[in-house]
C-alpha cells in the first residue's frame, strides 16, 4: 500500500510534466487496492494491488485520425509482472488503442489497428458482441471499461442508403481475458481450483481469424440490427482429453436486436443462435452444445436523478438430451436463466453517483453483486469504493464457482 | 389639432403593431434558441460551489435546426479531463407529446449508448443550468401572461400548464423589445420565493443575430451559480445533417475537433 502511494505522488508529478509541454496528452492515473471477503483456500487474500498511468493521444488530421492510447502498471497480484504481453495485457505495459482511422470514399470508414469494438443492446450481457472481454478486471473491480479488451482488427463501415454496415476482421483470434487461476480460484471440472488454467489457443494468423458483421438501420426510431460472427468460443470452454489442455472451440452466431423508444423508457430485444462447430449435435461431452440465447431488456428514469433497468436473460441448450447422455460431472440445466438490475443514483450535481447492478440466476441459484460508490472530488480526482459479490448453492455454476473470490476495491484517480 | 390628429394616428400605428403574447415568447424562443439555420459555438461552463470551489466544463456544440421546432444538438466535450472526446447527442423534438432522443458515446469504450429520456430539470452535466436552459423549453409547457412592460423590455410570466411536472410555480421572464432576447429569467417556488435566476450577461451580435455570449445561473437556495462563456460563434455554417448520427459520434467530425 505504502509503495502505492509513492507512486501516485512520482506519477502525478511526472503528469505535471507531461502536461506542460503537449497539451494533447490526456490520461489518468489510477491506484486500486482489493481484498477478498472471506477467504480462499486456493488464493492469497488480495485481489488487487495496482497502480496505472494511462497516457492517451489523438491526432486529428484532414485525412486521418490517429489514436494511441496505453496503459503502463505496476500489478502486485498479477503473475506476471515484468513480461510485456501485448495480446493478454499481462505485464506492465497494456497497450489499450493503436489505430488509424481514414475515409477512402464518402460512404466508407476505415478503422485499422489496435482498438476497442463494441455492439449489441445488452447491459453488461452479451449476445452478438463477441468481441473480447476482460473478466479479470471485470470481477476484480477495475473501471468498467476494463471489462472491453482490445481487439487487433481491420474495421469497416458502410454506409450504403438502405443501411450501415460494420464488418470487423481480426486476423488472429482475441481470447477474452478470462479466468485462469491468476487472482480468482475457478470451477476446475471436479472442484475449485486456482490452479493455472492451460490452455491450447488457436493463433495461426489468417487461418485462426475471426469475423464479425453488423447490419443496422432506424426504423420509425427502432434501431434495427442483424448481427453474424464467425471464429471461436471466446473462453476456453472446450477440453482436449488428450493433452488435458483446455481449448476455444470453433463457433459461429447469427442474430439480431432491436432497441427503441417505449413508454417514456428504451426497451431492447436480442437474440443470437450460437452453433457450436465442432459439436453440431451435442454428442461430444468435451466441447459446448449449441445454444440460442435471447435477451430482454427495459430502462426507465424512476424519478429525476435515479435510473432503473432491468434485463432478463435465457440461454438455452440445443441438444440438451444428447448432452445429458454424454456429460462428465454436475449437469447444467437445459435453460440457464438470468435477471439483472441497475440502479444508478446521481447526488450532490452528479459528483456523487451510487450505483448497483445484479445478476441473479434463478435456474443456477447464484448471482454476483456490484455495488459501487464514486464521488469526484474535483475535477481531476476521483475515489471510488467498489464490490464484487459472487454467490451461489453449487460451486459449479458460472457466478457461484467464484463465491471465494467476492471482494471490495478502493481506489483514487486523477485525470489530466 | 393637425398636429392631434397626427399624434392619434401615430398612436394607433404603434398600437397596431403592439405583439400580442404569443407573439413576444415565439419571437425569443427562435431569437434565444433557433438563431440561423445552423450553429457552432465553444461553451466554457464554470460551476462555483457554495463552498466556493469551481468546476469547469468545456465543450463545443453544433447546432441544426431540421424544421417543424425540431433540432439536433452535437456535444463534444474537451474537459474535464474524465469525460474528454465525450459526445452527447440530442434530436429535440418540440412536439407535445414527444421525447427527446438521447445518445452519449463513450470513446473509451467505443459504444453509442442510448439515454433513456430524463427529467427535462434535471441538471445538465452537474451544473446549474438544466436541461431544458440548454436545448429550450416548449412553449407549450406555459401559460403565457403579458405583466409589464418598460421601455426596453416585454416583462412574461409563465406558469406551468402542469405544475406537478416541474419544481416551480412560475417563472418570469424579460425578454428585450429590440432584439427579442431573453435577458432574465426568475423562478419562484411553489411556496412563491424566488430560488433560482437565469440572466444573459453579455450580448453581442454575430452574423446579424443578436447572441448571447455570457450567462449565468445562480441557485439562490444552495448558492452555487454556473457562468457560461461562448466563444467562437458561427451562424450558418453549412452543418450536413448527417454528422448528427451515429456515424459520427464513433468518428468526430472536424467541425466538432478543430
Amino acid at each position: 500500500m505504502k509503495k502505492l502511494i509513492l507512486a501516485a505522488i512520482l506519477i502525478s508529478s511526472f503528469e505535471f510534466q507531461v502536461s506542460s509541454f503537449a497539451q494533447d496528452i490526456h490520461g489518468f492515473a489510477d491506484a486500486r487496492y482489493g481484498l477478498r471477503t472471506q477467504n480462499d483456500p486456493n488464493k492469497g487474500d488480495k485481489t488487487l494491488e495496482e497502480l496505472r498511468l494511462q497516457l492517451s493521444s489523438v491526432w486529428y488530421q484532414d485525412l486521418f485520425t490517429a489514436t494511441v492510447r496505453s496503459d503502463f502498471l505496476y500489478d502486485g497480484v498479477a503473475n506476471n509482472q515484468k513480461r510485456v504481453d501485448l495480446e493478454t495485457g499481462e505485464g506492465p505495459v497494456d497497450l489499450r488503442e493503436a489505430n488509424v482511422q481514414f475515409t477512402p470514399i464518402d460512404w466508407m470508414d476505415v478503422k485499422v489497428g489496435r482498438q476497442i469494438l463494441t455492439w449489441g443492446t445488452g447491459d453488461l450481457l452479451f449476445i452478438n458482441d463477441l468481441f473480447s472481454k476482460d473478466w479479470k478486471s471485470f470481477f476484480a473491480g477495475r473501471d468498467e471499461e476494463y471489462l472491453k479488451a482490445p481487439s487487433d482488427a481491420l474495421f469497416m463501415s458502410f454506409y450504403p442508403s438502405f443501411a450501415n454496415i460494420d464488418v470487423a476482421y481480426m486476423p488472429r483470434f482475441d481470447a477474452d481475458r478470462y479466468i485462469d487461476g491468476e487472482r480468482f480460484s475457478y470451477w476446475g471440472g471436479a472442484a475449485l481450483t486456482g490452479a493455472d488454467l492451460k490452455t491450447d489457443k488457436p493463433e495461426n494468423w489468417f487461418s485462426d481469424d475471426e469475423i464479425a458483421v453488423r447490419v443496422y438501420r432506424t426504423f420509425k426510431g427502432v434501431e434495427v440490427a442483424a448481427y453474424g460472427y464467425d471464429g471461436f468460443w471466446k473462453t476456453p470452454q472446450g477440453f482436449n482429453p488428450v493433452s488435458g489442455k483446455n481449448t476455444f472451440p470453433k463457433l459461429s452466431v447469427y442474430g439480431a436486436s432491436a432497441r427503441g423508444a417505449l413508454a417514456g423508457g428504451i426497451a431492447r430485444l436480442e437474440g443470437g443462435y450460437y452453433n457450436s462447430r465442432d459439436d453440431c449435435d451435442g454428442t461430444d461431452p468435451w466441447i459446448p452444445n449449441s445454444q440460442a440465447r435471447l435477451l430482454a431488456g427495459y430502462e426507465h428514469e424512476i424519478v429525476k436523478n435515479l435510473t432503473g433497468s432491468a434485463q432478463y436473460y435465457i440461454e438455452h441448450m440445443m441438444n440438451h438430451d444428447a448432452y445429458l447422455a454424454s456429460v462428465v460431472g454436475p449437469a447444467a440445466d437445459e435453460n440457464r436463466h438470468v435477471v439483472t438490475l441497475r440502479l444508478t443514483q446521481m447526488l450532490m450535481n452528479q459528483n456523487l453517483i451510487l450505483s448497483l447492478f445484479t445478476y441473479w440466476s434463478p435456474s443456477d441459484q447464484d448471482g454476483y453483486i456490484r455495488p459501487k460508490v464514486s464521488y469526484k472530488l474535483t475535477d481531476n480526482w476521483k475515489v471510488e469504493m467498489n464490490g464484487n459479490f459472487f454467490f451461489g448453492k453449487n460451486d459449479h455454476t458460472f457466478f457461484g464457482q467464484f463465491a471465494n473470490d467476492s471482494n471490495v476495491a478502493l481506489a483514487a484517480r486523477y485525470s489530466f | 389639432m393637425k398636429r392631434f390628429i397626427t399624434i392619434g394616428l401615430l398612436l394607433a400605428a404603434t398600437n397596431g403593431f403592439a405583439f400580442t403574447v404569443d407573439e413576444i415568447v415565439e419571437k425569443a424562443n427562435q431569437a434565444a434558441y433557433y438563431a440561423g439555420d445552423d450553429g457552432s459555438a465553444d461553451v466554457k461552463m464554470v460551476i462555483t460551489e457554495a463552498n466556493g470551489g469551481t468546476r469547469t466544463r468545456e465543450f463545443r456544440i453544433l447546432r441544426k435546426n431540421t424544421g417543424d421546432g425540431n433540432q439536433k444538438f452535437y456535444v463534444y466535450f474537451k474537459a474535464p479531463a474524465d469525460v474528454n472526446r465525450q459526445v452527447f447527442l440530442v434530436w429535440k423534438n418540440a412536439a407535445q407529446g414527444k421525447n427527446d432522443q438521447r445518445w452519449l458515446f463513450l470513446p473509451d469504450l467505443n459504444l453509442v449508448k442510448p439515454i433513456a429520456p430524463g427529467d427535462k430539470r434535471t441538471s445538465f452535466v452537474g451544473s446549474d443550468f438544466v436541461y431544458e436552459d440548454v436545448s429550450g423549453r416548449a412553449l407549450w409547457e406555459d401559460k403565457h401572461e403579458l405583466t409589464g412592460e418598460t421601455d426596453t423590455q416585454y416583462i412574461v410570466k409563465n406558469t406551468p400548464v402542469n405544475p406537478d411536472s416541474v419544481e416551480f410555480s412560475y417563472y418570469n421572464v424579460w425578454i428585450d423589445k429590440d432584439t427579442f432576447l431573453p435577458r432574465k429569467a426568475e423562478y419562484y417556488n411553489k411556496e412563491g420565493k424566488l430560488y433560482r435566476v437565469v440572466e444573459a450577461l453579455k450580448v453581442e451580435t454575430i452574423q446579424g443575430f443578436p447572441t448571447v455570449i455570457e450567462s449565468k445561473v445562480s441557485d439562490l437556495d444552495d448558492g452555487s451559480n454556473t457562468v457560461n462563456t461562448f466563444s467562437n460563434v458561427k451562424y450558418n455554417i453549412g452543418l450536413n445533417e448527417q454528422l448528427f448520427t451515429e456515424r459520427f459520434l464513433r468518428r468526430p467530425p472536424r467541425e466538432a475537433t478543430k
